[in-house]
């Protein structure tokens, strides 16, 4: 105990003169701002550890605040002051902060590593899938997730099951947000999946849609970070949650918890790179060196290794291979497997930087009522 | 607050319905706090009790928890950050505060009432309020994410309290005292020192440990204010709490219970011994 | 202040002064001693907190974005009058303005910050705005048609009615969306749509949990702090650290507490279940609603009650009371008649701060009352962060909640004083 109690001091210390020195070290430290949990490990252990034993000296400080990504930048920005070097972000924020000017413009043919084979980068990554500021590493899929110590019978199996809670009793886990919910929300209404955006575009569809989360919102408790549907589950406080299938799988794999993932309507979508615009020449220079580094095939083959989501680029995927603390082979739980893509909705960003402030501010008076 | 003898069967039934309905409040006061303890020594990573925990089995219990966290840098690293500040914090909002309750308890002090309630309304105005005004303009001033920024704003919330607990042990001190020891020869520094440090040590101390505790203690604005490198363990809890609660927290819980428990100790014997003081003393 | 008394004066100093001038001068010295040692913290207090919320009152109703990424379209469009031309729209010399901004706005990347701004009040037009500003250095004059040829949404009334309402450098926009009301198509203030509002309700609901909580804490301080008042000293203090003990807990300790408490899994479903009060099926739901938050907060808010109400009970003497029921009066009646409002200066003490406290909170709500159970504070704190942030809204809300708690504070100040404030 002693020894502790002089370590917090001596940290104590470290802060106080960090709170001085940090001028100097600035540039060759880089805050990296991700989404936390089993996220950010798999990115420090395929990109930064990596890249750490290549480049001395240099620091890396994680944010677990993408969550608030896009909020942050602007923030930075008005205030002239910008603290976030990189940030992990959505394609649809990147997308408006790069319209607000808030973001480099990334160029792929001079910032991104080519494949093996000489494929330029602007070819490598999954078609429409780089973005004007953004460069995507991974795709991801939201999808639901139920514990099948809560239904011995057999657990939903289409996302009408998950809107019918009598057959499938108990509460549900569902993102706190617009996006995903109103497009599953039309689904569980009998809504084809190709006619979903093309509703939603629409106000008697959109109330369509609201009409139909109506249906559960007594069963809903809403979470707002990733890390939260598998500790509901696990912690019994619901059955069924909607979930990043990376943190279900890790769940699954690493604590053994009764999960199963229902792939029926996974909703997917890139997430990915972007640089605030305004960092130091130098600072930039570093930046760049590591969004190359990280984005290159290899760095995005092996995060595969860690969490089960899928690389962005078309030449990492013949090098996933299995997973690196369990050895379960990992191509079967990729959101981009064929057998999960067959009924897949793929996540429109353009429809939802368009219709997003609309829709989200009705979904968050919707929430109160 | 014994019952009267001759107290009869209603008064009785009154007077122990009060008892059980005061024990009731007592106990949703303390019960809380008591059962987070034993859960922060579960061997398992739940937080309800085990079945080993409940028969008292020592393998139920572990200290797996506190090494959890005492051995993580970040945990670490962020405590360090909190005792940082707080201290910091305190030591400025202090000095600021007991040379200005100093002035406010001088009756030739103008438009007292106002400064006064000026001085307190950082505790009263909403932290989330305080936190957006203080976060768009630190943010002007280029203070955001510097411990600097976060300091001043702990300051503002730890001034109040020290210019109460200054001002109260003032209001109770005996003008005529100073007058007697210059009266009898002291000169303004002895008088300080000797008559007035001594009856306002008590007001002090309690006032830079409430703000010290306040800034320990702190979320919403180190939240707004501060980035990744200056985080308190307050922030790290809140969000560990938000997103998967392990019994990590409950570990970190514990000890803050430690700290307040300590202080709490330490305020109580400052209280009694002014007590004595003031019973002493001739008036 | 020099008096033109000396004539009159016949008190004079050893220095020849008029007494009443030597006094004056002397009050006026000591004034200026006690100013000195309050001024470093004033002036700290106004630079770090005080300057702070002003500004912050006036960034709500700032408007930057438009008359600074807009200029030429904003000078423009001063003088256009709907009801001059047959469509109403604006003539030529907007859109070349327009035109000129997009271009320049495209070329600073700066067409986005006008657009999002404009997307929030007029939807729809963030598409508009940048994909025509991407194309509008091609664009040949006139630029009226070429615009509208581009995007027929260059044709609708309500965008151009929006950008001449919102040119100034001051808006009621946010203070308006902060009240639930909006600009209808004509550019009237009216009520925004039913499944829009949302902050109205916010701001009752807080209001009313409020006074829940704080009518709860007066429920259960008043037998604590009477119990209090008539234990002998030693007894007295004793129980006191029972209620100083959770006061001084960091409030995220205890909040951490009631998620261990009343979780679904949690220790009192638990304990009910494994005393067959409830079964398995029908656990009782605690957390994540309004039930958490009101338990959570009377539980964190009650030593606020019973501190002013101990302090107050603790000075009448008990003798009034026992006076009045040796006279015959019932227990109750007496009670009621002579103690009960002796206690009432304490209990409004009481009441004001936790409402106050009550009706700022933001942690325990955040982390115990899911989607029902949260207060305004958290709709400011989601308006600060998160994906649908609107910075100025936040503000606007906050600067409401400010004059509503100000105002409270303002009320406690002339009843109690806050030089009467006292802990422990």
């Amino acid at each position: 105990m002693h020894n502790v109690f002089k370590s917090t001091l001596v940290s104590a210390v470290v802060a106080a003169t960090f709170a001085v020195g940090s001028a100097q070290a600035e540039d060759q430290t880089l805050t990296i701002v991700s989404w936390g949990g089993a996220y950010t490990i798999s990115q420090q252990k395929a990109y930064d550890e990596p890249f750490l034993a290549d480049h001395a000296g240099v620091k890396i400080i994680n944010e677990d605040k993408s969550g608030e990504g896009l909020a942050g930048i602007r923030a930075q920005a008005a205030a002239g002051s910008i603290s976030w070097d990189i940030v992990d972000m959505l394609p649809s924020d990147a997308q408006v902060a790069c319209d607000e000017g808030l973001l480099e413009e990334i160029d792929p043919e001079t910032w991104l590593a080519a494949a093996a084979d000489g494929t330029p980068a602007s070819e490598d990554f999954i078609e429409g899938t780089l973005g004007e500021c953004f460069v995507p590493s991974i795709l991801y899929s939201t999808l639901f997730a139920f514990n099948k110590e809560a239904f011995p019978d057999g657990g939903p199996q289409t996302i009408a099951d998950i809107w019918d809670t009598k057959k499938f009793p108990g509460k549900r886990a569902l993102q706190k947000s617009a996006g995903k919910n109103l497009e599953w929300a039309l689904i569980a209404d009998g809504v084809a999946v190709d006619k979903v955006y093309e509703l939603l575009a629409t106000e008697a569809g959109q109330d369509q849609a609201f009409a139909s989360l109506d249906k559960i919102k007594d069963s809903v408790i809403w979470w707002d970070a990733g890390a939260q549907p598998p500790q509901m589950l696990a912690d019994g406080e619901v059955t069924i949650a909607s979930a990043y299938n990376g943190r279900i799988f890790a769940a699954q794999v690493e604590e053994n918890q009764p999960f199963e993932i229902m792939w029926t309507n996974q909703m997917f979508e890139a997430d990915g790179w972007a640089v605030p615009a305004g960092l130091s020449e130098e600072k930039l220079k570093l930046v760049k060196e590591y969004i190359k580094f990280s984005t290159d095939t290899q760095r995005l083959a092996d995060q595969a290794k860690y969490i089960s989501y899928g690389p962005a680029r078309n030449s990492s995927s013949p090098l996933v291979g299995k997973h690196e603390a369990t050895g379960v082979d990992m191509k079967p739980h990729m959101p981009t497997s064929p057998e999960n893509l067959k009924t897949a909705v793929k996540f429109n960003d353009v429809f939802w930087t368009e219709y997003g402030d609309t829709l989200k501010e009705r979904f968050n008076a919707w929430l109160t009522q | 607050m014994a019952l009267a003898k001759h107290a009869g069967i209603e008064q009785r039934i009154w007077h122990y319905a009060f008892l059980i309905i005061c024990t009731l409040i007592f106990l949703f006061l303390i019960f809380p706090i008591l059962v987070i303890i034993p859960l922060a020594f579960n061997a398992e990573p739940y937080f309800t009790f085990t079945e080993k925990m409940l028969t008292l089995n020592p393998d139920g219990y572990s200290l797996r928890w506190f090494h959890d966290l005492l051995g993580d840098a970040d945990w670490r690293r962020s405590i360090g950050n909190s005792f940082f500040i707080a201290i910091c914090s305190a030591t400025i909002a202090t000095g600021l505060g007991t040379i200005a309750a100093l002035g406010l308890h001088r009756k030739e002090m103008p438009a007292k009432g106002l400064i006064m309630a000026l001085l307190i309304s950082p505790m009263i105005v909403p932290l989330i309020i305080s936190a957006a005004a203080l976060f768009s303009f630190y943010a002007r001033v280029q203070l955001t994410n510097t411990f600097f920024g976060v300091i001043l704003s702990h300051v503002v919330l730890g001034i109040p309290f020290v210019i109460i607990t200054v001002t109260a042990s003032l209001s109770g001190f005996d003008q005529s005292l100073i007058r007697a020891s210059q009266s009898m020869g002291a000169n303004q520094t002895r008088t300080f020192f000797k008559i007035i440090m001594p009856l306002l040590l008590p007001g002090v101390i309690s006032g830079a440990l409430f703000a010290f505790i306040t800034s320990l203690d702190e979320v919403v604005l180190v939240n707004f204010l501060a980035s990744a490198e200056q985080r308190t363990m307050p922030v790290k809890m809140f969000s560990g709490l938000r997103e998967n609660i392990s019994p990590t927290i409950l570990a970190l819980a514990v000890i803050l219970v430690a700290i307040s428990v300590a202080l709490l100790l330490v305020l109580e014997g400052i209280r009694r011994r002014n007590e004595k003081l003031r019973g002493m003393s001739p008036s | 202040m020099t008096t033109a008394s000396n004539t009159q004066s016949t008190l004079v100093t050893k220095e020849g002064k008029s007494l009443k001038e030597a006094i004056t001068q002397a009050n006026k010295a000591a004034r200026n001693r006690a100013l000195l040692l309050v001024m470093p913290l004033l002036i700290f207090l106004i630079l770090t907190f005080v300057m702070p919320i002003i500004y912050m009152l006036i960034q709500a109703a700032s408007n930057e974005e438009i008359p600074n990424y807009l200029p030429n379209t904003v000078e423009a469009i001063a003088s256009w009058d709907e009801s001059q031309s047959a469509n109403g729209l604006p003539d030529e010399a907007v859109y070349a303005a327009m035109h000129k901004d997009l271009v320049a706005g495209r070329e600073n990347r700066t067409i986005g910050k006008a657009a999002g701004v404009i997307n929030r009040s007029v939807p729809g037009t963030r598409g508009q705005l940048i994909k025509s500003a991407k194309k509008a250095k091609k664009m040949e004059p006139p630029f009226k048609e070429a615009l509208i040829a581009d995007n027929p949404k260059w044709a609708e009334l309500p965008f151009w009615r929006f950008i001449q309402r919102e040119s100034g450098a001051f808006t009621i926009n946010y203070f308006l969306k902060a009240v639930d009301r909006a600009y209808d198509k004509e550019g009237n203030i009216v009520q925004a749509k039913e499944s829009n509002r949302v902050y109205l309700k916010i701001f009752l609901r807080t209001i009313i949990m409020s006074i829940l909580i704080t009518g709860m804490c007066v429920l259960l301080a008043y037998p604590v702090a009477y119990l209090l008042s008539i234990s002998s000293v030693k007894k007295a203090n004793l129980l006191m650290i029972l209620v100083l003990l959770p006061f001084w807990t960091s409030l995220l300790v205890r909040t951490s507490a009631w998620m261990v408490l009343l979780g679904q899994q949690g220790v009192i479903n638990e304990t009910l279940i494994a005393i067959g009060l409830i079964d398995d099926s029908s656990r009782l739901s605690l957390i994540y609603n309004a039930t958490g938050t009101f338990i959570a907060m009377v539980h964190i808010l009650l030593p606020f009650m019973i501190l002013p109400l101990y302090s107050v009970m603790k000075t009448i003497n008990p003798s009034y009371l026992r006076a009045a029921t040796s006279m015959g009066s019932h227990p109750f009646r007496a009670w009621w008649k002579v103690y009960f409002p002796l206690t009432l200066p304490g209990m409004a003490a009481g009441v004001i701060l936790v409402f106050i406290l009550a009706i700022g909170y933001y942690i325990t709500p955040a982390l115990l009352g899911g989607a029902e159970g949260i207060f305004i504070s958290n709709l400011i704190a989601d308006n600060m962060k998160g994906t649908t942030a609107n910075f100025k809204i936040a503000m606007a809300l906050a600067s409401i909640l400010l004059i509503g708690v100000l105002l409270l504070y303002w009320v406690f100040n002339k009843l109690v004083g806050v030089d009467r404030l006292k802990f422990g």
